[in-house]
C-alpha cells in the first residue's frame, strides 16, 4: 500500500534527493530522541548507557544527513535550522520512531526493527552514487551492527524469559508490528533516488528484513503476526498525538531562545 | 622562493614564504585526542591529509563514529594548533572513505594498551552474530580469562570490561 502523497507531481532531482535525505535524517533524529528519554531512567545501569550510547550515534548520523541536505539545497538553512525550526507536517519520519517508550520490551523491539531495516539499507548503500551517502553509508553499518546484536539478544532473553517479560514482549510485537510497513514504503521523492542508485530500493530490503527478523522471533518465542492494516502517514506529515509532545520537547530551547548557540 | 601575504594576530599581515606543507602534517599529527591524550590524531588514524589550497593549510580530519561528541573539539584542536604554527588554515571534515579501527597505528594500539584500554581486534566479524564472544585480553595482567559487563561504556567506542584473573576492570576499544 502506498502512502498518501502530497508532494508535488514535479520535482527536480535536488529537490528529490533534499527531500529523501532529511526524510532518512528525520527518522534518525526522532528514534535518537525517544531513546534519550530513557538516560536516567532505564532498568538497569548498563542500559543508562546502551540506550543513549545508541540515541548518539543515531544523532550523529542524523546531523550528517541534514548538513548534507542544508548543502544541497543551498538555501542558507543549517543543519540545526533543519532539525529544529520545522512545523510537524514538515517531519517525515516513519510513525514507529515516534511511537512512545511504553517499557523496555516497547523500546528494545521498535529499535530492533529500525536496525534490521537501516542495517540492510546502509550494508547497499555503501555502494550508492552519491560519494556523501556512501560515506555516511560506510560509517553507519557498523555502528547499527551493534544495535542489531544488542537489541537482537533483548527481544531473546525477554521473549524467552519470565512469563512477565514474555506478555510484555508480546504486547510490544503486537503494538508496533503494524507500523513496520512504513518502514518499506516509497513516494515520488525516494523513487527518484531509488532510480537514481542514490539510495537502495525497499521492495528487495523488505523481503530480507523479514527473513532476518524471523529467526530472532522463533528463538524469543514470538510470532509474526498478520496485519490486516498497517499504520501509514508519518512520510506525509501526518504524525500521531504523542509527536506533539515529542516535538515540543525537542524544539523548547531553540524556540524559547531562538538563534542561541553553545 | 616565492613568498605569500599571511594575517598575524595582532591584525596586521606578515611577508612569509609559502607554506610549507610537510610542517603543518607534523604540527596537525601531533595533536592530542581530547578523551585519550596519550593518543595523538596520527596514532588514531584520523588526519587523512594535509594539502595547500591558494596559500591556505588544509586538514582533513575523519570522525571516529558518527555521533563522536569530541569530533568538534578535535576539529578546533587542529585549527588553533595550526595557527599558534604560523599557518593560515582550515579544517575540513571528510566522510570517505570511512575511518576504521584498523587506521590505528602499532604505536597507537601499544599506548592504548599501556594505559588499561584493550585495543581493537583487528578484522572481527563477530558484531553482526547474536551472542558472540569476542576474546579480549586484559591489559593488565594479559589474561584472556576476560568478561563484558556493558556493551557500551563511558564512550560509544569503548566496552567495558572485567578481568577474571586480575579482578581489574577495564575499557576495550570496539573494533569498527
Amino acid at each position: 500500500m502506498a502512502a498518501l502523497e502530497h508532494a508535488p507531481m514535479e520535482l527536480t532531482p535536488k529537490e528529490a534527493l533534499v527531500q529523501t535525505v532529511i526524510q532518512i535524517a528525520d527518522d534518525h533524529l526522532i528514534l535518537g530522541h525517544r531513546l534519550s528519554e530513557w538516560c536516567g531512567h532505564a532498568p538497569m545501569l548498563e542500559e543508562d548507557l546502551s540506550m543513549p550510547n545508541i540515541a548518539l550515534d543515531l544523532i550523529g548520523q542524523a546531523r550528517a544527513l541534514y548538513t548534507y541536505a542544508a548543502t544541497v539545497e543551498n538555501k542558507g538553512r543549517s543543519e540545526d535550522d533543519i532539525a529544529y525550526l520545522r512545523t510537524d507536517r514538515e517531519y517525515t519520519n516513519c510513525l514507529l520512531v515516534e511511537r512512545p517508550n511504553v517499557d523496555f520490551a516497547h523500546t528494545m523491539l521498535r529499535q530492533f526493527y529500525f536496525a534490521v531495516s537501516m542495517q540492510l539499507f546502509w550494508q547497499r548503500a555503501m555502494k550508492s552514487s552519491d560519494e556523501t551517502i556512501s560515506g555516511i553509508a560506510g560509517k553507519a553499518v557498523k555502528e547499527v551492527a551493534y544495535h542489531v546484536r544488542h537489541c537482537g539478544e533483548w527481544i531473546i532473553r525477554l521473549g524467552d524469559g519470565t512469563e512477565e517479560s514474555a506478555s510484555r514482549m508480546a504486547d510490544a510485537v503486537e503494538s508496533l508490528h503494524p507500523y513496520t510497513d512504513e518502514l518499506f514504503t516509497t513516494d515520488i521523492a525516494r523513487q527518484y533516488c531509488i532510480d537514481a542508485q542514490i539510495i537502495p530500493d525497499s521492495i528487495a530490503i523488505k523481503k530480507q528484513w523479514t527473513d532476518l527478523i524471523a529467526p530472532v522471533f522463533k528463538e524469543a518465542g514470538l510470532t509474526l503476526p498478520d496485519v490486516p492494516y498497517p499504520q501509514l502517514g508519518g512520510r506525509s506529515g501526518q504524525h500521531t498525538e504523542d509527536f506533539g509532545f515529542l516535538l515540543a520537547e525537542l524544539q523548547y530551547v531553540q524556540r524559547a531562545y531562538p538563534g542561541a548557540q553553545w | 622562493m616565492c613568498s605569500a601575504r599571511i594575517p598575524a594576530p595582532n591584525g596586521r599581515s606578515v611577508l612569509m614564504d609559502k607554506p610549507n606543507v610537510e610542517v603543518a602534517t607534523q604540527v596537525a599529527a601531533n595533536v592530542s585526542d581530547p578523551e585519550l591524550p596519550y593518543l595523538t590524531l596520527a596514532d588514531l588514524g584520523i588526519l587523512r591529509s594535509v594539502e595547500l589550497q591558494d596559500d591556505i593549510i588544509v586538514a582533513y580530519v575523519s570522525p571516529t563514529y558518527s555521533g563522536c561528541p569530541a569530533l568538534e573539539v578535535i576539529e578546533q584542536s587542529v585549527l588553533v594548533a595550526l595557527k599558534q604554527a604560523g599557518f593560515n588554515a582550515r579544517v575540513e571534515r571528510t566522510l570517505s572513505p570511512p575511518w576504521t579501527t584498523d587506521w590505528i597505528t602499532d604505536e597507537g594500539r601499544r599506548k592504548l594498551n599501556a594505559n588499561g584500554i584493550a585495543p581493537p581486534q583487528q578484522g572481527q566479524t563477530d558484531k553482526n552474530t547474536l551472542f558472540a564472544k569476542t576474546v579480549v585480553v586484559c591489559p593488565a595482567c594479559s589474561s584472556d580469562n576476560t568478561a563484558k559487563v556493558s556493551e557500551f561504556g563511558s564512550t560509544p567506542c569503548k566496552a567495558q570490561y572485567q578481568c577474571k584473573q586480575c579482578r581489574e576492570p577495564f575499557e576495550y576499544f570496539k573494533c569498527h
